[in-house]
């Protein structure tokens, strides 16, 4: 129990990412909270390459967890500049009311 | 002492990950995503990554959740309209995250790793060198290639975000300044000969 071992973190990442599935769909309609949701599903799986890495002695995990983070705020950034690109042409965010692109 | 930091990192993201989903408001959403960051950045302290903790810092708490927050607080939208599904999807949403959880906790529990594995190490660490020290050195030579393509991502979002974003009004005057340059005395200057009591 006083050792932290690989399981430890491999829980913890696992409830984190639990509750990013879940905030993705409880907050169907707010598409802020879903991105800041992705952000959460992100960081549990870095905490898992990190873990992988300390338990493995291996520090490629580290590198892949770099490049994790690279994607992570590149997608950030561009998700909310459409974001406000289509709040400043429709004057809302409502996830359903982003149908456009449907024929 | 370092259960009593995991345990209390732990504790505190997961419990402010479930404030993210659960909040009202969406500003306490950002703080509290900035919270569970925070706590992250310590559980990859207690795990020995250094350099990343501290880049999690800066670039999700300075960077990604600012942008956020300034989103939040920049788009004049009825939170509480966006809320209104919440009641809805609870069951579906509660269902997910206990499958979710259900199958991972199988995997994460029942996993046994290899003996092999801890000598098939690509790149062991070396207890002499810092976690940066380390880090650096196979980035800037291993992983060069895949060093550039992040920076050709990270490039290409700058490109994305200021294109998506910036647009110029018509009715706006702005300063031309190769106009202004360009100007000479003879094309700007006329002289005329006003007659007298006639005005121009």
């Amino acid at each position: 129990m006083l050792t932290i071992g690989l399981t430890h973190y491999l829980v913890v990442a696992a409830v984190l990412f639990t509750l990013g599935v879940a905030g993705i769909i409880l907050n169907r309609k707010n598409i802020i909270v879903i991105l800041m949701s992705v952000e959460l599903i992100l960081l549990a799986v870095n905490l898992n390459f990190v873990a992988f890495s300390q338990s493995l002695a291996d520090l490629t995990g580290q590198v892949f967890a770099l490049f994790v983070l690279t994607v992570a705020a590149a997608e950030a950034a561009i998700g909310l500049a459409i974001l406000v690109t289509f709040y400043r042409n429709r004057g809302t965010i409502a996830v359903e009311d982003i149908n456009s692109l449907k024929g | 002492m370092q259960a009593v930091f995991f345990y209390l990192f732990a504790t505190i993201m997961i419990a402010s990950a479930g404030v993210v989903i659960f909040a009202r408001n969406p500003v306490h959403s950002v703080l509290f995503l900035i919270l569970a960051f925070c706590n992250g950045a310590g559980l990859f302290l207690l795990a020995g990554a250094e350099f990343l903790a501290m880049i999690l810092i800066v670039v999700y708490v300075g960077a990604v959740a600012v942008l956020f927050l300034f989103v939040v607080m920049m788009l004049d939208v009825d939170f509480a309209e966006l809320k209104q599904g919440f009641a809805k999807y609870l069951p579906v949403g509660v269902g997910v995250g206990v499958v979710v959880l259900a199958e991972l906790g199988f995997v994460a529990l029942g996993w046994s790793s290899a003996p092999s594995a801890a000598d098939a190490a690509a790149n062991p660490i070396i207890p002499q060198m810092s976690n940066t020290a380390a880090l650096g050195q196979i980035l800037y030579t291993k992983y060069v290639i895949f060093f550039q393509a992040s920076a050709l991502v990270l490039l290409t979002a700058m490109i994305g975000a200021i294109v998506l974003t910036l647009h110029h009004k018509p009715n706006i005057k702005r300063q031309k300044i190769a106009e202004q340059n360009a100007r000479t005395r003879e094309n700007v200057i006329e002289i005329k000969k006003v007659p007298f009591r006639t005005g121009v």
